[in-house]
């Protein structure tokens, strides 16, 4: 049984239709889908929608409407499916970003393997052949929190910040991976460095990802690192993309 | 003359803002713009033009700018001393800044954010929709002396204009209500936190201010394990420490920490204006009576216009006083100043 769903008032800046308490597979693919349907609603008083990792957000201005008559409009399109089985929007894309794992560009490799039990040949294997699914977007523009990998991947947060770790950072904790949109401080471990930029302001799309999409971070060596690098004025740092049917 | 507002020097702070940038809550970047969003309504209904026209957000000092033609300017949020070509000038009012002249404005008297408008707004391009920088994201920068900036075509012409001074430079009293986490602090530490009294920590900016208080910290039931979820500007978060952070306009879009409530929007200019040290207390409000103060909220800046009179000048301060016709047309002997209005 799916745990029930619950509506809540964001103050006075919308609704929040949660899925689930935890993160959990199902629970996001009901928020991504439901966001889906919200938009293809095309209701008049909602501003904009956003999905976290197990919650869909309506944006409605509840001071000039009554939260009553959007509250009921949300429950009869819930009542229309059951959301947790619900397939993801069509339209996907799948990315292969490559990725130089371990050395002096991401030293947290060997670290984040012991974490998960693992050798850190074991892990690059595990990190490089994963697909997972943007669950989410957030903390800065475009930032993807993907997952989710396999349950050994379920390492804790570290206690003390990583000082920095640069934009294009590929960091790894709970069962999840993010690719940092700009050089900030983690707790995450820094296991993977990758020439993709989530967030390209000057461009027509400056977004590139987003929830629902697919990433696979291949393991390409140093040099050819180096050169993707030296070649790519794109911001996609060599990554290949395909539509998901 | 090129219709430009030079910068020969500013603070370290001084950014073009606007009312931000809706639309982009999925992709993660929040709304931003101005952090005190009725000093841009103030300084649209002093200039009469459109409060989405873009202005200069000056914390806690402004700078020396000059007119590249003749323009027109307002000045709104934090009071701060401000003087053209070395004559001071009235703050919270318009005034003309004719081509070549210097504008100095210096340090706030009270407040944090005060705002320099020109008449057909700051005419930067629009980046992903619009002006304002969003310097937690990435968007635009600061500026600095040796910017000019382009002004728009100005449709007005009046000047010498001002509004009524606001209070909420000063702290005070913030209304607050219920957020997706309330219910996880229980009656008894939610009831302290509208009993106590805080202090704005000078640790804040434009992402989140952080407020201090003596006492014990705030502390939500199961508090380390919430699930991270999406945060709206006026949330109130506590962080591992007990302290209660009011995220401001350039926040995060998602946070894991919980909300113990979250501020009414037409409170959250005096949490942004409150300097370092101000006193400010929190209020429960229900979500009906939030809806009411933001309806009448709403009503004062829709009529912010009709609060405008003409600026008093002091004699004293006139340089040229003799230089004005000071007699035709201010006395009618005919009309009978006392007779009642029809």
């Amino acid at each position: 049984m799916a745990e029930p769903v619950q509506i809540r008032a964001v103050g006075l800046a919308g609704l929040l239709v949660q899925f689930a308490d935890t993160m959990s597979e199902p629970a996001n693919r009901a928020a991504i889908a439901f966001r889906a349907a919200v938009e293809a609603e095309d209701w008049p008083e909602v501003r904009e929608t956003s999905t976290s990792l197990v919650s869909t957000f309506i944006s409605v201005d509840l001071v000039t409407t009554a939260p009553e008559g959007i509250t009921e409009k949300l429950n009869a399109l819930l009542a229309t499916q059951d959301w947790h089985s619900a397939p993801l929007p069509a339209g996907r894309t799948l990315w292969e970003i490559p990725t130089l794992y371990g050395t002096d560009a991401a030293p947290q490799l060997e670290e984040a393997a012991q974490a998960a039990g693992v050798s850190p040949e074991t892990a690059i294997a595990e990190l490089s052949s994963a697909r997972v699914r943007v669950l989410t977007i957030g903390f800065a523009p475009g930032q993807p929190y993907t997952g989710e990998l396999p349950p050994h991947w379920d390492i804790p947060r570290q206690q003390a910040l990583t000082k920095s770790v640069p934009a294009g950072a590929l960091v790894v904790a709970i069962r999840q991976l993010i690719i940092f949109t700009n050089a900030s401080p983690t707790g995450w471990r820094h296991v993977g460095q990758t020439a993709f930029r989530t967030f390209r302001p000057k461009d027509d799309h400056p977004i590139a990802l987003a929830p629902g999409d697919e990433l696979r971070f291949a393991s390409v060596t140093a040099a050819e690192y180096a050169r993707i690098v030296e070649r790519d004025t794109s911001g996609n740092g060599g990554a290949q993309r395909q539509v998901l049917a | 003359m090129s219709r430009t507002l030079e910068i020969l020097s500013c603070g370290p702070a001084v950014t073009v803002q606007d009312m931000g940038r809706p639309g982009y809550l999925a992709q993660g970047l929040t709304r931003g713009g101005a952090a005190d969003t009725l000093a841009l309504h103030e300084g649209a209904a002093l200039l009469g033009q459109p409060e989405q026209y873009a202005a200069l957000e000056m914390v806690g000092m402004g700078g020396t700018f000059r007119a590249g033609a003749d323009l027109r300017i307002a000045l709104t949020g934090a009071p701060m001393t401000a003087m053209i070509d070395d004559a001071p000038v009235a703050w919270n009012a318009s005034h003309p800044l004719p081509a070549g002249a210097t504008l100095k404005i210096g340090g706030a008297r009270s407040g944090t954010y005060g705002y320099l408008h020109v008449g057909g707004g700051i005419d930067t391009p629009e980046m992903m929709g619009a002006r304002g920088a969003h310097l937690s994201a990435g968007l635009g920068a600061a500026l600095t002396g040796g910017d000019a900036l382009p002004i728009g075509p100005d449709n007005g012409s009046s000047t010498g204009m001002t509004l009524p001074a606001d209070d909420r430079f000063v702290g005070g009293r913030i209304r607050i209500t219920a957020s997706m986490q309330t219910k996880h602090f229980d009656t008894e530490t939610r009831e302290r936190f509208g009993t106590t009294s805080f202090r704005r920590d000078a640790r804040g900016n434009r992402m989140g201010v952080r407020m201090d208080h003596d006492g014990a910290p705030f502390v939500a039931e199961g508090q380390l394990t919430i699930l991270s979820d999406v945060i709206v500007p006026g949330d109130i978060q506590i962080a591992g420490d007990g302290a209660p952070f009011v995220l401001m306009c350039e926040c995060q879009t998602t946070g894991g920490y919980p909300r113990i409530g979250t501020v009414l929007p037409c409170d959250m200019a005096r949490v942004a204006q409150a300097p370092a040290g101000a006193a400010l207390s929190f209020e429960f409000v229900s979500l009906d009576e939030a809806r009411t103060l933001e309806q009448r909220a709403n009503a004062a800046r829709a009529a912010l216009g009709s609060n405008i009179t003409a600026l008093l000048r002091d004699p004293h301060s006139i340089r040229d006083l003799l230089s004005y016709q000071l007699i035709s047309g201010v006395i009618s002997a005919a009309n009978n100043p006392f007779a009642p209005e029809e």
